[in-house]
């Protein structure tokens, strides 16, 4: 192999690879471990405003995961599907913060709502994740008329609790006339029809659930 | 290349980037970025700084090791360095800011194929020393910034009615929407283009135009 030169020699190739990816490995791995505590921060940061958001007479949020009879006060780290009680700065339950997610125009979208067990009815909602079309569907979370649906829309249940009675639908652009429906967007029916279809399934399986078990979120863990 | 006699110094390497080889105006590199995340000023300007400093580093680094580098492994090493200098970022812009993380989405990891980088570590980084190649990927850096600002801030105040945020537009202004769709990025690009071929093309003929008088 008279053509190998010096410098190209497979040794000094192996060399320069091994080297340079242990040494970008290393730095990947301490700017992941320097930031990791800040990045999370700002997460939970970002889920309790959203929480407040859509309970906005919340001054503290309680994370609790869902189990087979009930709901338990979350310390640890999250597992399971999650709902967050929003409480009044005495301690007295505001409400819940349920997160859901369907697909919209382009990709899923996650939103959070508010439910209030006094008003048996969705009191906020905000989109903590879409790409709907810029300027169109992503109006879902901005438009005033559009958010207007969401301070008393209407999920009340059925006698036996097993559902709500009227599930959440969209409807053309001002023709809402019931409190269970959403006015749409125009020029965005499909991101509001995702919305109105993502909160229907959410509460079909949600405030049944949640309203049983009511006792769970009033005292978590004792504490008050 | 302006060649001169003495060869460009560090100064030289530094401007270059930023008007006469302008990575977006001039070589039109990079486009999946510039077209992708310049519907507002703030996002175009943290995507231009992201790749600016990943530009800066991976030249620092790459000029460094350009003699410890193989040639035949070159590529995969400067990939390599990219693609570690992206990730650092990536989680950087997430422990500043998680909205202008959102923001930018999957176009930060996309760094790693911008080819202004890339075209960056092979034609200049490798052959040069540890000031010029800094010189260069700030100015390069830079330039690239300044481009997608143009773009981003045009397509803001059209499809918005607003700068940074800030409404400047009155409220009877209806936004253009299609300005921060993707096509709203071909038209502000090719309109700044062709501005910018106009001054150049207005200055080549001016320079002739001097020669010609001095010869006669």
């Amino acid at each position: 192999m008279d053509a190998v030169a010096k410098g190209d020699s497979p040794l000094e190739m192996y060399r320069a690879l091994v080297g340079i990816g242990v040494v970008c490995g290393l730095l990947i791995v301490s700017v992941f471990q320097g930031t990791k505590p800040i990045i999370e921060a700002n997460k939970a940061a970002a889920l309790e405003r959203a929480i407040f958001q859509v309970l906005p007479a919340a001054k503290q949020s309680k994370t609790f995961a869902a189990t087979d009879d009930g709901f338990k006060l979350l310390e640890g780290p999250a597992t399971g599907p999650l709902v967050f009680g929003g409480y009044a700065e005495d301690g007295s339950l505001v409400g819940l913060a349920i997160p859901a997610a369907g697909m919209g125009y382009a990709d899923t979208i996650r939103i959070l709502y508010g439910y209030s067990f006094e008003a048996h009815a969705i009191v906020g909602m905000v989109v903590l994740e879409s790409k709907e079309t810029p300027g169109l569907g992503d109006k879902i979370a901005s438009d005033p008329g559009f958010q207007a649906n969401f301070e008393a829309l209407d999920v009340s249940l059925s006698a036996d609790g097993s559902a709500p009675v009227h599930a959440v639908a969209a409807v053309k652009h001002g023709t809402k006339s019931n409190p269970w429906q959403l006015d749409s967007i125009t020029g965005a029916t499909i991101s509001s029809k995702a919305v109105a279809a993502m909160l229907r399934e959410s509460t079909t399986t949600w405030i049944p659930k949640v309203e049983k078990h009511k006792a769970d979120f009033m005292n978590p863990g004792g504490a008050k | 290349m302006s060649a001169t006699l003495e060869g460009p110094t560090t100064t030289d390497e530094f401007i270059k980037g930023l008007w006469k080889e302008n990575p977006v105006f001039v070589q039109v590199l990079g486009m999946c970025p510039t077209l992708a995340v310049t519907n507002s000023a703030i996002n175009a300007l943290a995507m231009g700084l992201a790749t600016m400093v990943v530009l800066v580093m991976s030249n620092a680094v790459i000029s460094l090791l350009r003699k410890f580098i193989p040639k035949q492994v070159r590529i995969a090493s400067y990939i390599l360095i990219i693609a570690s200098f992206v990730t650092a970022v990536e989680y950087v812009i997430q422990a500043v800011s998680l909205d202008l993380h959102k923001a930018l989405g999957a176009f930060i990891s996309l760094i790693v194929v911008n080819c202004v980088i890339l075209g960056r570590a092979e034609a200049f980084a490798s052959k040069n020393d540890l000031v010029k190649s800094l010189a260069d990927g700030a100015g390069m850096g830079l330039g690239f910034t300044f481009a997608l600002f143009l773009l981003g801030a045009v397509r803001e105040v059209l499809g918005s009615g607003s700068l940074f945020g800030v409404a400047v537009l009155p409220a009877s202004f209806q936004p253009w929407v299609i300005m921060i769709l993707p096509s709203g990025g071909f038209f502000t690009l090719g309109s700044w283009l062709l501005f910018f071929n106009y001054l150049s093309k207005r200055k080549a003929r001016k320079a002739a135009l001097a020669t010609a008088e001095v010869a006669s």
